[in-house]
């Protein structure tokens, strides 16, 4: 397989920014991902990029300038950005370009998501009797989780509070005030079992990428941090997604579980090869049932794992460093490429305060969408 | 004052409660709501089975869609497994919210939810079954 390095890494900081649009934040992570490679927005011969409620990537070349590069958009709800940097990895793989941008961003109105029933093929009653609610999902895949395989409130209590301590050391995050454990669990409950500071709120950001093939990075001399593997799938049959009106008796697994044994088969690497990772938040049971649809703990080892503090920064798999989306909220176009943005950070040793305290040479992401989708990218220097 | 059911092919009434889910012809699966379109025949599923997984909704979901009365009541919501038919999303109903638990048994109901001119709108729930004790 081709290399694909990343040679440029840009972002506007995530929460709310009143007088930027969701494209002023895109264009602002884009010049500097491009400042950060030393490179000029001619220099790119191909773009990928999305936002999910924020207007069309394409449109940013009316102000980066009309240099007629070919300029993908990307829609996969919260894999949005995981699935843009799988389709320019895809074209500087196959030699259609030396140098691309990947860039995923979005500006969400304060409040829960408002999707419409037949915006999802669903009947208008659906939606008549409060069904239509993303939050409920979350909260009944984690309730029958909890259930099954023995994990308390008091651990998703525990990731969350491990996310706002992250965030406050991250200056693209949103919340930056550490949270108390108490203070989160006795937070007013939003969707039981969940409270309110163990979701992500819908936010603003942007992020962006610069790739390059291994013979423009080995020209630039940026040759530090490739990708070793990314995949990208959707759900099989069985899989437990969101506004699911009925579900089979026969229960499947996720999209999660193969995407990411698709990625370590391809890198040649294990779950324990990993030095960070960054791992879909978008509440405290998802990160908790995300590391074991990962990989690397077995369903109710993550109980002792939060209780023993090993997916804290000093532990020995840091998790969400950044925060996460519990504390940089979630502009569902953004968040999948600020994980990567965070792991090329982690290795090139500029975390500051929230910086992994031993060399990070492995690093891991996963985004997880509806109605099923995920995306796994590791990156190795 | 009449009630009327919130939508058409959700549910039937006649003779007794049944919600009205969809069987594929040919790979035998259940699904529900019935689809329009596609290879399903229409069966009644059962009206009886466990609560699977559930949560409250503390907050009033965006409305529209959501028939909204005011004041905003949190309500329970639920998956119900049906014994050799399916798992189906559902509103809860006459239960508090501390005795909710996976595995309770439970049976369909109607609630009403809101009102069409000058009638009541019904749509199916589940409430704890009536034969406490007896198996799903």
């Amino acid at each position: 397989m081709t290399d694909v390095y990343i040679v440029g890494i840009g972002i506007h900081r995530f929460g709310r920014t009143e007088n930027l649009s969701g494209l002023d934040q895109a264009e602002f992570a884009i010049h500097a991902a491009l400042k950060d490679a030393g490179l000029g927005w001619p220099d790119i011969q191909v773009a990928y990029g999305g936002s999910d409620a924020a207007g069309k990537a394409d449109t940013l070349v009316t102000q980066l300038g009309q240099t007629t590069l070919p300029f993908i958009n990307v829609l996969n709800g919260c894999a949005t950005g995981g699935a843009a940097l799988f389709g320019g990895c895809g074209a500087i793989r196959a030699g259609d370009a030396d140098l691309g941008l990947v860039v995923g961003f979005d500006k969400h109105p304060p409040g829960a998501f408002d999707p419409k029933p037949q915006d999802w093929g669903l009947p208008a009653w659906y939606g008549e009797v409060g069904l239509m609610v993303t939050t409920q999902f979350f909260a009944m895949k984690l309730r029958r989780y909890m259930d099954q395989h023995g994990i308390t409130t008091t651990a998703l209590g525990r990731v969350a509070e491990k996310a706002f301590a992250n965030g406050a050391h991250a200056p693209h995050a949103w919340r930056r005030v550490p949270l108390d454990l108490q203070t989160i669990l006795n937070s007013p409950k939003v969707n039981d079992p969940l409270t309110k500071y163990m979701f992500c709120s819908p936010g603003e950001g942007g992020v962006a990428l610069i790739l390059a093939s291994a013979r423009k990075a080995r020209q630039l001399g940026r040759t530090g941090i490739r990708i070793k593997a990314i995949s990208m799938r959707t759900r099989p049959a069985g899989s437990f997604e969101v506004f699911a009106p009925s579900l089979d008796l026969e229960r499947g697994g996720s999209a999660t579980e193969i995407a990411s044994r698709a990625a370590f088969e391809s890198a040649g690497l294990g779950p324990r090869d990993i030095d960070v990772a960054q791992l879909q938040d978008t509440e405290s049971g998802a990160e908790i049932m995300h590391m074991a649809e990962n990989g690397f703990c077995a369903d109710g080892e993550q109980e002792a794992w939060l209780a023993d503090g090993r997916t804290r920064i000093d532990g020995e798999l840091p998790i969400n460093t950044d925060g996460g989306c519990i504390a940089c909220g979630e502009p569902i176009g953004a968040s999948g490429l600020r994980q990567v943005y965070e792991n090329v950070v982690q290795m090139r040793g500029t975390g500051g305060g929230r910086q992994v305290p031993r060399p990070v040479r492995t690093a891991y992401s996963h985004v997880y969408g509806a109605p099923g989708v995920s995306a796994v990218v590791i990156l190795q220097c | 004052m009449s009630t009327i059911p919130i939508a058409p092919n959700v549910f039937s009434t006649d003779p007794e409660l049944r919600l009205i889910g969809g069987r594929h012809r040919h790979s035998r699966k259940f699904v529900f709501p019935l689809p329009a379109a596609g290879d399903f025949e229409a069966v009644e599923l059962p009206a009886r089975g466990v609560l699977w997984s559930f949560t409250v909704q503390r907050f009033a979901p965006k409305s529209p869609p959501f028939r909204r009365t005011d004041p905003f009541v949190p309500f329970a919501v639920g998956y119900v497994e049906l014994p050799g038919a399916l798992i189906v999303e559902t509103p809860l109903t006459q239960v508090a919210f501390e005795d909710l638990h996976v595995g309770l048994a439970m049976e369909l109901t109607t609630i009403d939810c809101g009102r069409d001119g000058g009638d009541i709108v019904q749509t199916f729930a589940f409430r704890p079954s009536a034969s406490a004790g007896g198996a799903a």
